[in-house]
């Protein structure tokens, strides 16, 4: 896109500042609100778009290779799990498409640490956390033998 | 600047520091906490964990699954796929080593609340291929973070790790890291009995086809800046396969993926005039490879080839034919949402230019070349292997430690092992976040040491473009043009043009020779000269400095790697026209390199590769 800011519905929360992997959404020191500062490391990933909570960013298509006209909106609700997203080509159709983002409650993951601790002589075996159950298989762990290498083109 | 004189010195201790939180940083995280129960583990990420690194955007597939439990394929079938796409050179212990516990880690995910596609008639994830299921992955990244900040005793946002610190008395044990916060300006001493590289690859390195406003739209992530490799090659790491540089064959302009176009929707390839091309080139490729254009599938580099050629030979552009596919419904809308969950620039670049691909069938281009080791190419860290099988010469210590004591790797970080991809780069840091519990306990009480005068010159050196621009500023009127510093995208755009020109980008359709490559390496040096007279305006300046440096270090290292092998084994990717076959004699090795950052030399040398599975 890169990504824009609409003055009017910027409210200078810094949500975008926070989450942006570029560190290109600043907040101006005029107008006390969220711009891109550096459009040309923008990656148009659309974290800050998702994380806007006044909907107030948007982003215009790299301006080397696309034409105006088009729009890509996206509306992630945490709440409702789902990503929803509008298409707007150029000459006006239009596309829909809605994801699901997750299938648990956010903040539901559970610590390693509230996992039963690993036994002294487990630090020796190869099986990493939760192994050799949540592989499924019933032979457990898969491993080679040292005596199976060679040398040469195969 | 009274901000910057109001800078703090934040000391943080800790038994394991994991530097970048991305995928492999949050695995590294998480197992480090269920095997250290007691440990202090601080996990550091320039950006924010929850949206960092290369998957920050999602992912419509996951590509490194077995599918052990279904008897799908077993670990050895993807040693033999990954050693066949790389033409041979892999760490087949590493890539076995991943393998076998990728399934336990993809399952995991789908616990914590990753969407699963599932094929409706079996009940298994839906294959998008051999190896690939289908995820619903826009939220991919916040759900492994999550995990990650579970695991944490604290994970610091924000910070750029600049340089790793080896022990006081021990200069080849680490002994911790250093950064600044990007925000505030502080700067951070990182003191660890353990450090986990799981930073990322390296995307502008080499002059992207974009140069406008669209350069920030890299197949790579723009914020993949090469710490991955930077990080270790300054304490003395040795690295392998860094000339395995990667060239993409995507959507033209947004770099949207195909793997699903071909795989899932059979979508297939002609040229500008609607034939078929690949095979016309077959003897072409043959006379320069030999046999490994028979295997199967072909070799990614190959394919590339044959494009190359196609083009060259006037006949493009290369097209992808959707038409057909996209009349159903159901493939439609995959089509469009691959690209919404994981690429969304090439839905932008299509809706913008009217492109619908049930009407047209879009153009493919190849991308300018990437250096990473957790895709489908394995530069990286020469890191110790699986201590029950791992070859004697592969083997000096814990699993994935590289040749600095107490120093681990993940993900890009690690060489030799292709096709690790997002399932696979977390299992690494799994991997490695196990070992390095290990090695912290066998420590006991023993604290590495750092160097107070080394944090102090340090931070003298990493805050003085700040203090270059402040001075030079004054110098004059007003602008970008400085007599006495560059600003960074200064430096990084001529670090792009000189590894494009000399080292084999786009614009020699990839090749280079050794005289080139030479030429590139002088020029390269006097960059690295006036690395010292950066100037940055702020401290967003001064973190692309830092990226730069991290860029240009290993920049270097690809260029002198790329001169040591003398063959091309990877047409597609890059060409040596002065050893224009490959040369299994001589070369059917990896390649080593080893810097000496006091005096600026690189060594280099040949380690073999050993077979592990037929």
């Amino acid at each position: 896109m890169p990504t824009f800011v609409y003055m009017t519905r910027c409210d200078g929360c810094g949500h975008c500042v926070d989450i942006c992997p570029s560190d290109i959404m600043h907040i101006d020191k005029t107008y006390r609100r969220a711009y891109n500062i550096e459009p040309n490391m923008c990656w148009e990933c659309y974290s800050c778009v998702k994380a806007c909570p006044q909907n107030a960013i948007d982003a215009r298509g790299y301006a080397d290779f696309a034409p105006l006209g088009h729009s890509v909106r996206a509306l992630r609700e945490e709440a409702k799990g789902t990503i929803s997203w509008r298409l707007k080509f150029r000459d006006g159709r239009e596309k829909h498409f809605v994801s699901p983002i997750r299938t648990t409650p956010w903040g539901s993951i559970k610590s390693p640490a509230e996992y039963a601790a690993p036994r002294p002589e487990d630090f020796a075996k190869q099986e990493l956390a939760h192994e050799p159950e949540a592989l499924n298989v019933p032979g457990g762990l898969p491993a080679l033998r040292p005596d199976q290498l060679k040398q040469g083109v195969v | 600047m009274a901000l910057f004189q109001r800078r703090k010195t934040v000391l943080v201790d800790a038994d394991i520091l994991v530097i970048g939180g991305g995928m492999a940083g949050c695995g590294a995280t998480y197992e480090s906490r269920y095997w250290g129960r007691d440990l202090k583990i601080v996990c550091v990420e320039k950006a924010n964990i929850e949206r960092s690194g290369a998957v920050a955007q999602g992912l419509y597939a996951i590509n490194c699954y077995m599918g052990m439990q279904w008897g799908e394929n077993q670990p050895e079938d993807h040693v033999r796929y990954a050693r066949n796409d790389l033409m041979g050179l892999v760490r087949e212990d590493l890539g076995y080593d991943i393998a076998r516990h990728v399934d336990a880690t993809v399952h995991k995910f789908e616990e914590w609340g990753l969407p699963m596609m599932r094929d409706p008639e079996t009940g298994r994830y839906q294959r998008e291929g051999k190896w690939q299921i289908m995820i619903h992955g826009e939220s991919y990244k916040p759900i492994v973070a999550e995990a990650a900040r579970k695991a944490a005793t604290q994970v610091y946002n924000r910070v750029m790790v600049t340089h790793l610190l080896t022990d006081k008395a021990k200069p080849d044990r680490i002994a911790g890291a250093v950064g600044f916060n990007v925000r505030t300006g502080d700067y951070y001493v990182f003191r660890a009995k353990a450090v986990i590289v799981s930073a990322g690859g390296a995307s502008h390195i080499f002059k992207p086809r974009a140069v406008g406003e669209g350069m920030g739209r890299t197949w790579y992530a723009p914020w993949s800046s090469a710490s991955a490799y930077a990080l270790p090659i300054e304490v003395g790491a040795k690295m392998t396969q860094m000339e395995n540089r990667i060239v993409l064959t995507r959507f033209k302009d947004g770099y949207g993926p195909v793997g699903a176009y071909f795989l899932h929707l059979k979508t297939y390839t002609q040229n500008g005039y609607g034939e078929e091309y690949e095979s016309k080139w077959y003897d072409h490729t043959k006379a320069l490879v030999g046999d490994y254009i028979d295997r199967h599938p072909v070799p990614t580099c190959l394919r590339n080839h044959a494009f190359l050629e196609e083009v060259k030979a006037g006949r493009g552009p290369i097209r992808m034919v959707t038409k057909e596919a996209f009349q159903d419904p159901h493939k439609e809308t995959v089509g469009w949402e691959n690209f919404l969950g994981m690429t969304i620039g090439q839905a932008v670049v299509w809706a913008s230019q009217n492109i619908d691909p049930k009407h047209t069938n879009p153009e493919l281009t190849t991308s300018e070349p990437y250096v990473m080791g957790s895709h489908a190419t394995c530069s990286g860290a020469w890191a110790s292997g699986p201590e029950d099988y791992a070859p004697a010469e592969y083997q000096w210590g814990y699993n994935r430690m590289m040749t600095v004591d107490g120093l681990f790797g993940a993900g890009d970080t690690i060489g030799g092992t292709a096709h690790k991809f997002s399932s696979g780069s977390f299992t690494e840091g799994r991997i490695a976040g196990k070992a390095a519990v290990k090695y912290v306990n066998d420590l006991k009480n023993v604290q590495p040491q750092v160097s107070e005068q080394e944090y102090l010159a340090l931070e003298k050196a990493i805050f003085q473009p700040l203090e270059n621009y402040r001075v030079g500023r004054n110098e004059i009127v007003a602008g970008t043009v400085s007599p006495s510093y560059l600003l960074p995208i200064h430096g990084l755009q001529r670090l792009e043009k000189i590894m494009d020109e000399y080292v084999g980008g786009i614009s020699t359709n990839y090749m280079t020779n050794d005289v080139l490559l030479n030429r590139g390496l002088e020029l390269l040096g006097m960059l690295k000269e006036d690395m010292s007279r950066m100037g940055a305006e702020d401290l967003h300046q001064l973190q692309r400095v830092w990226e730069l440096h991290h860029r240009l270090l290993a920049s270097e290292s690809v260029t002198r790697h790329t001169l040591f092998r003398e063959e091309t084994r990877w047409p597609g990717y890059y060409y040596r026209g002065d050893h224009m076959k490959l040369d299994d004699a001589n070369w059917h090795c990896f390649t080593l390199s080893r810097y000496d950052r006091h005096s600026g030399q690189w060594a280099l040398e040949k380690a073999p590769v050993y077979h592990i599975v037929d």
